[in-house]
């Protein structure tokens, strides 16, 4: 469906180039078709470069500096790729990071994805109130989530600040998250073929493992990767429910004014790397998947 | 497509009780955390404290005037920065996300993923290349003393326009997505429409694109607005003592100073004015679109 209508839109595109902006002369008409253009292109230089610097200075040499300011360019090298956790604090951060962001994932995915089949498999009393609680918190300033968070946790004296506050906040600021995004992509999904499993004797249970998550798969895992990388991500939230706990963007945030190590970039690439990885496989798999079941569809 | 099915008898069917069992862990985790924590929010914004940080509550509204009195100079730095980010946001937003939409070919998809590759490093690391970019012997700022549009000892570290810079960066994709999503829906029928009935692109942009696209863009500027007026990073990261931002004042005041009634208030008054907005959004528009941002 949205095929044809992007080749629709490409057509009617291309179509109206040729009696568009009558009146106008030629060379205005061709500026501004292009300047569309180069505005968007401005567009992606901005959106591109604090990465193209950040991917650049992980290759910078600052030498043998005990305080070393990432900010100018002094040569290349390779050492820091080398060595990119030198400094354990770093990788340590990293580490606790990688952890909240799974285990915070992990919970957030299945509740969210229950919310999703809830609102779009049945129809109950209360819908709207649910898009409105989902809806509040990704629409609260973070500053708000965390501070609110933090005030119950103080007056309530437990539990004490650290891992277990943190993974409390990411996933319900997951949550949403993943029920708006699951929802998004089983909009449409046809609930008949768990009519015809269970016509065919299957139970219920073994409907939802052998028929339905198979299909709402695809969902799910852009679910989970999304709010993975929302949780890694987040200081605002985390800084307030942290106690003396430290993941990676509280490192950062405290020892910026001490230290800028070119570590801090040779990591951050590695997670972007990973992650375009990640979404090249998955887009992949997606592909070959529709190229087999487009085969034995009718 | 979804239609048909629905008609076929596949649409949302009820099923008693299960529903509600399905919703319950999660909508109790955010009534939890996130509702109720509200209300603790205000009880302590009514306190007050002692100088070790315990509170008690004592019903002190004066805590919510006394908040405006001594920040007022941030609260509207904050909203000015957010409203200054967010118009900045529509105006490099829009043509991108027209351009994704209408010219995009074959090329939609990819062009949509570049939109959201930078954000896949980390926010923190993100605006420390910004740092880097603008500092003050960094070529940009070198540029700009020459074309004289910075004076010859002229910032742009530390300045407005480094936090407004930073902001308009790092929520730029929260703008993007939902304009395109509602450029998307467009049926191109309807500019077909408009130019057999001789209208020239500028008008069918006018009269058709643009008032189909508003949803979209009142969807982003309230996503790019909020996390905006509520940013503590930016300010401190690119900013300077002049350009503290409300989310410093609350951070400052609940980790720092350890005093949380004030911390609390203000917080509380940025939440109060934002659901006002929110709610008013959704009356307007429905939740539908707000979600896209996801």
């Amino acid at each position: 469906m949205t095929a044809i209508a992007a080749e629709a839109a490409a057509a009617s595109a291309h179509a109206s180039a040729t009696v568009r902006g009558k009146g106008l002369p030629p060379w205005l008409r061709s500026i501004g078709k292009n300047a569309l253009a180069v505005w968007t292109a401005i567009g992606y230089l901005y959106l591109f470069a604090p990465i193209v610097v950040i991917v650049m200075f992980s290759f910078n040499d600052l030498g043998d500096a005990i305080h070393p300011f990432n900010y100018t360019w002094k040569g290349f090298t390779l050492d820091n790729w080398r060595d990119p956790f030198k400094y354990p604090d770093l990788g340590h951060a990293m580490l606790k990071s990688l952890w909240i962001a799974l285990l915070a994932s992990f919970f957030a995915t299945i509740m969210g994805t229950m919310i999703a089949i809830a609102q779009s498999r049945y129809r109950f009393r209360g819908n709207g109130l649910v898009d409105l609680l989902l809806v509040l918190p990704l629409t609260t300033p973070e500053i708000c989530l965390g501070s609110s968070l933090l005030t119950l946790f103080l007056t309530l004296g437990s539990p004490q600040l650290g891992f277990t506050t943190i993974l409390i906040a990411h996933i319900m600021f997951c949550v949403s998250f993943v029920a708006l995004t699951v929802k998004a992509r089983i909009r449409g999904f046809d609930w008949t073929l768990e009519d015809a499993a269970m016509d065919l004797g299957a139970p219920p249970a073994r409907t939802f493992i052998k028929v339905t998550l198979p299909l709402i798969m695809p969902g799910i895992l852009a679910a989970f990767l999304l709010s993975f990388s929302l949780s890694i991500d987040d200081y605002i939230i985390t800084v307030f429910n942290a106690g003396s706990t430290i993941t990676f963007p509280i490192q950062i945030f405290n020892q910026q004014k001490i230290s800028v190590p070119p570590q801090i970039d040779v990591l951050a690439s590695m997670v972007l790397f990973a992650s375009i990885t990640l979404i090249l496989l998955g887009t992949m798999s997606r592909v070959v998947r529709d190229r087999r079941l487009a085969t034995v569809k009718p | 497509m979804a239609d048909d099915k629905a008609a076929a008898g596949a649409g949302p069917r009820r099923g008693g009780a299960t529903p509600y069992a399905l919703l319950a862990p999660g909508l109790i985790w955010l009534v939890i955390f996130f509702m109720i924590p509200i209300w603790y929010l205000l009880q302590t914004a009514l306190s007050v404290s002692d100088t070790t940080g315990n509170t008690s509550f004592v019903w002190k509204w004066a805590n919510f005037t006394d908040s405006w009195t001594n920040y007022h100079d941030q609260y509207i730095r904050s909203f000015g920065y957010a409203l200054a980010s967010t118009l900045l946001c529509i105006a490099i937003g829009y043509p991108l996300a027209y351009f994704i939409a209408f010219r995009g070919g074959r090329y939609k998809n990819l062009l949509l993923g570049l939109v959201v590759v930078p954000f896949f490093t980390s926010y923190l690391v993100r605006t420390l290349a910004w740092k880097t970019i603008l500092q003050d012997n960094g070529p940009l700022v070198r540029v700009l003393r020459s074309v004289h549009i910075l004076d010859a000892n002229g910032r742009l570290l530390s300045t407005a326009a480094g936090v407004v810079g930073g902001l308009t960066y790092n929520f730029l994709p929260f703008m993007i997505l939902p304009i395109y999503v509602s450029l998307e829906k467009i049926d191109p029928r309807l500019i077909e429409a408009g130019k057999d009935l001789y209208s020239g692109a500028f008008r069918s942009f006018r009269k058709i694109v643009l008032p189909l696209s508003i949803p979209g863009v009142l969807a982003g500027s309230l996503l790019t607005f909020i996390p905006s007026a509520g940013d503590f990073v930016n300010s401190a990261l690119l900013g300077s003592t002049n350009t503290r931002m409300i989310g410093n004042v609350v951070q400052g005041n609940f980790l720092e100073t350890l005093d949380y009634p004030s911390a609390a208030a203000i917080s509380f008054v940025l939440m109060a004015i934002i659901l006002v907005m929110v709610l008013a959004y959704t009356r307007i528009l429905g939740v539908e679109e707000l979600g896209a941002g996801a």
